[in-house]
């Protein structure tokens, strides 16, 4: 065998030579490279399991992005899609007890492998880790930008007027899903990823707009 | 003792922090107060002793200490390994940072199972001795600049995975590294958050672990560190020495170049 093919051999070696003289080394496909070392680095604990690694559209998106704005169509398709998952309150009321809107807002927790359900009760809002929102809280961060008088600069001053409309559903989609009005926001989906309840959602609605809430004094 | 000693002292300050803010002192002006009077009596001691003291007794069911293991500047050599980790290592073919080195170390050297060190949970068994000796390792280098070798090209591989784990966004909240340390300035709550693109600054970030946390009275490597980040950013569970944590720590300690290390420092 090995005697009759001393060509093929050395045919087959300038080829691989030649070959490797066009193109030096085969580039590294780093985003597969990504994907293998994260399935492959982490294990299920708790109620936080593996599957929470599979990236949707925006997610993976944003991720490749790292932190550069996105071509416009992308973005525009992104904000569209997600635009799709807002549902409206059912009943049509937006607005909750901004008082019960505030203990959500100071709660931080949930969904970690250390929090025993995914149940919606059993995760706040997580507002103040990134916004300022209340003046008489100081202790908030600045991750997102500051929320003290959200409604009182925008003008509401009956939230269930047909002019506060424009303002009241662009914050609930806010809440609901933020990627829908900007692609790669650092928000986290709240209502789009069952994190909050319609009624867990309507008391940060009221702590944001309702002209009683500390935040608009 | 020591922990409900420090607990004690942690409460008096934070206490006295709460008046510092109450009389108009900016929040950052008592926290660095507090972190100042804490620098001054680092129980991170202890654990380097405790440490220096593993690294040369006799352990395991080979009956040997850890003075032959080579933490990339020869068999033994201490000082100075710290702030090149992690690195390329020729006789494993892996990239390994200091936890994940001497795990292998260890199981060479003494015959300790790396896999069972690794199923370990924190603060416990070989897990504690590991807290003790990385507090000794990097101690030896204290004050050195970090200086990561990136001549292999399994470090600049694991470099440009490190980058692209940052950035990850997943998960329930579709957090990544960069949403939290993406960009200088940012606080989470009160705590002020390091940017780790780049370098920021001497002992902040990467040259600030491992540390003392007050709060726990415990001794966190960058594993540790690295693990409740990604709890808090609702990940699954990494696991100990795995890719992504050798990865992310690759992209920070080449970012962090030149910076000064404080390890092992005092967190609240």
């Amino acid at each position: 065998m090995k005697q009759q093919h001393p060509l093929l051999f050395a045919a087959v070696a300038l080829i691989v030579s030649v070959a490797g003289c066009a193109a030096p080394a085969p580039a590294i496909d780093y985003d597969a490279a990504t994907q293998q070392m994260m399935k492959s680095s982490f294990r299920d604990q708790g109620i936080a399991t593996v599957d929470r690694l599979q990236q949707d559209e925006a997610d993976a998106a944003c991720s490749k992005a790292q932190g550069a704005p996105l071509p416009e169509a992308q973005r525009v398709a992104i904000e569209a899609a997600n635009m799709k998952t807002v549902r409206m309150p059912s009943d049509g009321q937006f607005l909750g007890d901004w008082k019960v809107g505030e203990q959500l807002a100071q709660n931080g927790r949930g969904m970690t492998w250390t929090d025993a359900s995914t149940a919606t009760s059993s995760n706040g809002g997580n507002c103040y880790n990134c916004h300022q929102i209340s003046k008489a809280e100081i202790s908030y961060g600045t991750i997102g930008p500051s929320l003290y008088q959200y409604g009182k600069l925008r003008g509401v001053t009956d939230p269930a007027s047909p002019a506060a409309r424009p303002i009241v559903e662009y914050t609930w989609g806010k809440l609901w899903n933020a990627k829908a009005t900007n692609a790669c926001s650092g928000m986290p989906r709240f209502g789009h990823n069952k994190l909050l309840d319609e009624t867990q959602l309507k008391n940060l609605m009221a702590l944001l707009l309702d002209p009683k809430s500390p935040v608009n004094q | 003792m020591a922990r409900i000693l420090w607990t004690g002292v942690a409460a008096a300050i934070a206490a006295s922090s709460a008046v510092v803010w109450a009389q108009q002192k900016s929040s950052a002006e008592g926290i660095a107060e507090y972190r100042a009077m804490l620098a001054d009596g680092n129980p991170a001691e202890l654990f380097e002793a405790k440490g220096e003291a593993l690294w040369k007794t006799r352990r395991g069911p080979k009956n040997a200490s850890l003075e032959a293991c080579d933490l990339g500047k020869g068999p033994g050599v201490v000082k100075g390994a710290f702030v090149e980790l992690p690195r390329y290592f020729a006789d494993t073919g892996r990239v390994q940072d200091l936890e994940s080195r001497l795990l292998s170390c260890s199981e060479t050297l003494q015959g300790i199972s790396a896999a069972d060190t690794a199923a370990t949970p924190f603060g416990r068994g070989e897990q504690a001795n590991m807290e003790a000796l990385v507090a000794y390792i990097s101690a030896a280098s204290g004050g050195m600049k970090f200086n990561l070798p990136q001549g292999n090209p399994e470090e600049r591989k694991m470099f440009e995975l490190g980058k692209r784990a940052f950035f990850y966004r997943a998960g329930s909240h579709g957090f990544a590294c960069a949403s939290c340390h993406g960009d200088a300035g940012k606080r989470i709550r009160l705590q002020e958050l390091p940017d780790l693109t780049k370098n920021p600054g001497n002992g902040i970030g990467f040259a600030a672990w491992p540390a003392y946390r007050v709060s726990s009275g415990e001794l966190w490597g960058m594993q540790r560190r690295l693990n409740d980040c990604y709890r808090q950013q609702r990940f699954p569970y990494p696991g100990y020495g795995s890719d992504v944590t050798i990865a992310l720590g690759v992209y920070m300690g080449v970012n962090a170049k030149g910076a000064e290390s404080v390890a092992p420092s005092i967190k609240r």
